[in-house]
C-alpha cells in the first residue's frame, strides 16, 4: 500500500536523537520510506583546532570529541602522540607500568560508564524511563571515583603524553572493588527490570538486523560490529597499553532476543553492551591483580605515574602516525602528521558513530516510525563523535 | 507570598495576584529538555536519583511548548543557533533562560579557536542565569536554578502584561548582564 508520502524532521532538538542529529524522514504511513541524516550541529572544529594547539594542550580537546568516554578519548590520543615520539629514539618516551595499567584501569571503568548510559538511554527511548534512572545512579559511582582521582566527573583531562596526570588516589583500590561488587548485584537487577522484560524484547527482537557482512561493508565498529555476530576487538586483536597481558573475551550477537530474535537485530547490540560491562568489571580486576605498587619517583619505569615528555614535545619527530583503539562507541583512531614543530600539522580523529551515523539511511527505510528511536538507541550515536 | 491575617477564618490568606502567581511559577519551572554537548549529560546526572531536580518542582519537558525554563546546556554552533532561537520562541512566556557551562556562556574553550561556534547563546536568546563550569557541577546547576528562582518570585505577572518580561527583569538586577558583553 503506498499513499501520499509525508517528510517529519526529527531534530535537531529530539530528546530520542542523543544530541542534535537531524533527520528528514520521508514517511508512507507509519513506515519509513527514506532518511536523510543531517549532521553538524555540533560540528566544533576540533580537528581543526588540533593544528592551533600544542601537542599537550589538545589532550582536554580530546575529552570533548566523546564526552561520554572521556578517558577512552583521552588513552587514544595520548598514545598516538606516544607512537610519534617513538619513531625516534631521542624522544622515545618509556611509559611507566604503572602508568599503562592506570590507563586501562580508568579506560575500562569509563567504558563501563558509558555503556550504561548507552543501555539506559536505548530503554527510555522505548519508552521506560526507570532503567535509565537505576543506569544513572550507578554511573554516580563511576563519576565519584573519577573525582577523587582527577577532580573531574565528566571531562577528565587526566591521561598526559607519557603517563597520567596523577596516581591513583589512596584507597582507590579497595574503592574500585566494592564499586564493581555493587554494580554485579545491580546488573542483576537491571537484567530482570529491563533485559527479560517482554515488552522491551518484543520492541527490539529482529528489529533492523544488519548481518555480518553488511555490518563490515559499512564499516561498523564496536558493539554495533560485535551485536552482527563479528568478534573483532582490538583489545584482543590489535592490543595496545597492557591489554597484551589481558586475557580480553569478547561477547557477540548470538540471537538473544529467542524465537523472534535474529543476529544483528537491536537487542543483540543491546545484550553485546551489557556483557560488555561485565567483561570490563573482569578486565580491571585483573589490572587491580597485576598493579605495580607506587614508586617514589614519578617517573620510575615500574612504578611511576609519568614519564617526563616536555622536553620530547619541543621538538618530536616529522612523521606521520595511525593509532587505532578500542573505544565504547568502536574504533577510535588517531591519525596525527607532525613536521617536526610543537603543534601537530593535521589531527584526524576517526570514530565509531559516524559511520554507524552513516548507515542510518540504509537501516531505516522499512521500518516503523516509532522503532526509529529504538534503533538510535542500539546504535548508541554520540553527536561529538560524529560531527567533532 | 503574602501574610495570613489572624483575624481571618482557617485557610483564608490574603495575597496579591501576582504573589500568588509567582509562587506557583516559582515551584513548578518546566525545563525543556534541550542538551547539545558535554554538559547534557550533567544536566542528565542532575535529573538522575542523587540529585533529584523533580524534588524542586522541575520536570523535563520535551516540547518548548510545554516548558517555561531553557536549560542550554552544551556548545551552541553556528548551525544551531537559529534552531536555539525558534525554540525559545515558541516557548510561552514568561520564559527564562539558564546558560549553562562556559560553551553557553561564551564559547568557552571553542571561543577564539573555533570557526563553527557560537560565542555565548546570548547573541541569540537573553539569558537570565549564567553557570561558570565545563561543565558545571550538579550542584551549580541546582543553585544557578535557585538563583533563578528568586527572580521567579519577583515576577510580577499582571503588573508587566504588556512589556516584554525579559528585558525588564535584566534592569533592575545585574543577573541578566555579562561582563565583557555590551
Amino acid at each position: 500500500m503506498s499513499g501520499e508520502r509525508m517528510i517529519l524532521n526529527m531534530g535537531p532538538h529530539h530528546p530520542a536523537t542523543h544530541g542534535v542529529l537531524r533527520l528528514e524522514v520521508e514517511t508512507d504511513g507509519e513506515v519509513v520510506a527514506a532518511v536523510r541524516p543531517d549532521i553538524g550541529y555540533l560540528h566544533r572544529s576540533i580537528e581543526k583546532i588540533g593544528e592551533r594547539v600544542e601537542w599537550a594542550q589538545f589532550v582536554p580537546y580530546t575529552d570533548r570529541v566523546d564526552y561520554v568516554c572521556a578517558m577512552n578519548a583521552n588513552h587514544a590520543y595520548v598514545l598516538a602522540v606516544e607512537a610519534l615520539l617513538a619513531h625516534d629514539p631521542a624522544t622515545r618516551l618509556a611509559i611507566p607500568r604503572r602508568a599503562e595499567a592506570i590507563r586501562v584501569l580508568v579506560a575500562e571503568l569509563n567504558r563501563i560508564s558509558s555503556h550504561l548510559i548507552a543501555v539506559g538511554a536505548m530503554a527510555m527511548d522505548i519508552g521506560a524511563y526507570t532503567p535509565f534512572l537505576h543506569a544513572i545512579a550507578q554511573r554516580e559511582a563511576v563519576n565519584d571515583l573519577f573525582e577523587r582521582l582527577c577532580g573531574q566527573r565528566l571531562t577528565y583531562n587526566y591521561m598526559t603524553v607519557g603517563g597520567v596526570a596523577f596516581d591513583l588516589h589512596a584507597g582507590a583500590e579497595e574503592q574500585i572493588a566494592a564499586f564493581l561488587g555493587e554494580l554485579e548485584r545491580e546488573m542483576v537487577r537491571f537484567n530482570r527490570l529491563v533485559t527479560a522484560n517482554a515488552i522491551f524484547r518484543e520492541r527490539c527482537a529482529g528489529v533492523a538486523v544488519v548481518g555480518a557482512a553488511e555490518a563490515v561493508a559499512w564499516g561498523l565498529s564496536g558493539p554495533n560490529l560485535r551485536g552482527s555476530g563479528v568478534a573483532m576487538d582490538l583489545r584482543r586483536d590489535a592490543p595496545y597499553g597492557i591489554y597484551g597481558e589481558l586475557d580480553v573475551q569478547v561477547p557477540v550477537g548470538e540471537a538473544y532476543a529467542g524465537a523472534r530474535g535474529r543476529v544483528g537485530d537491536c537487542y543483540d547490540r543491546y545484550v553485546v553492551r551489557l556483557l560488555e560491562i561485565l567483561e570490563s568489571v573482569r578486565l580491571i580486576r585483573a589490572v587491580l591483580g597485576l598493579l605495580p605498587p607506587p614508586a617514589a619517583k614519578a617517573d620510575d619505569p615500574v612504578g611511576g605515574f609519568q614519564a617526563d615528555a616536555t622536553k620530547a614535545l619541543r621538538a618530536p619527530p616529522a612523521g606521520e602516525v595511525r593509532v587505532r583503539t578500542e573505544a565504547p562507541r568502536g574504533e577510535m583512531a588517531y591519525i596525527l602528521v607532525s613536521t617536526g614543530g610543537r603543534q601537530p600539522w593535521r589531527v584526524r580523529v576517526r570514530t565509531g558513530s559516524f559511520t554507524a551515523c552513516a548507515m542510518l539511511g540504509h537501516l531505516l527505510p522499512g521500518v516503523f516510525l516509532a522503532d526509529v528511536v529504538a534503533i538510535i538507541g542500539s546504535l548508541d550515536i554520540v553527536l561529538p563523535e560524529v560531527d567533532r | 507570598m503574602g501574610g495570613t491575617d489572624p483575624d481571618l477564618p482557617d485557610g483564608v490568606h490574603l495575597t496579591a495576584v501576582d504573589d500568588l502567581f509567582a509562587w506557583g511559577k516559582e515551584h513548578s519551572l518546566f525545563y525543556l529538555l534541550f542538551a547539545t554537548a558535554c554538559c547534557g549529560i550533567e544536566l542528565m546526572q542532575t535529573g538522575g536519583p542523587r540529585y533529584d531536580v523533580d524534588r524542586l518542582g522541575m520536570i523535563p519537558r520535551a516540547t518548548p511548548r510545554q516548558a517555561d525554563l531553557m536549560i542550554i546546556a552544551g556548545t551552541i554552533t553556528h548551525k544551531m543557533a537559529s534552531r536555539v532561537r525558534t525554540l525559545w520562541e515558541q516557548m510561552t512566556e514568561p520564559r527564562w533562560v539558564v546558560s549553562m557551562g562556559a560553551c553557553a556562556n561564551s564559547g568557552g574553550p571553542f571561543s577564539k579557536a573555533s570557526y563553527s561556534v557560537l560565542n555565548g547563546v546570548d547573541k541569540v536568546i537573553p539569558v537570565d542565569v549564567y553557570i561558570p563550569g565545563c561543565p558545571p557541577r550538579p550542584e551549580a546547576l541546582i543553585d544557578g536554578v535557585m538563583v533563578l528562582r528568586e527572580r521567579v518570585r519577583r515576577y510580577r505577572t499582571l503588573g508587566l502584561r504588556d512589556r516584554d518580561p525579559q528585558v525588564i527583569a535584566g534592569a533592575d538586577d545585574d543577573f541578566g548582564t555579562h561582563p565583557g558583553k555590551a
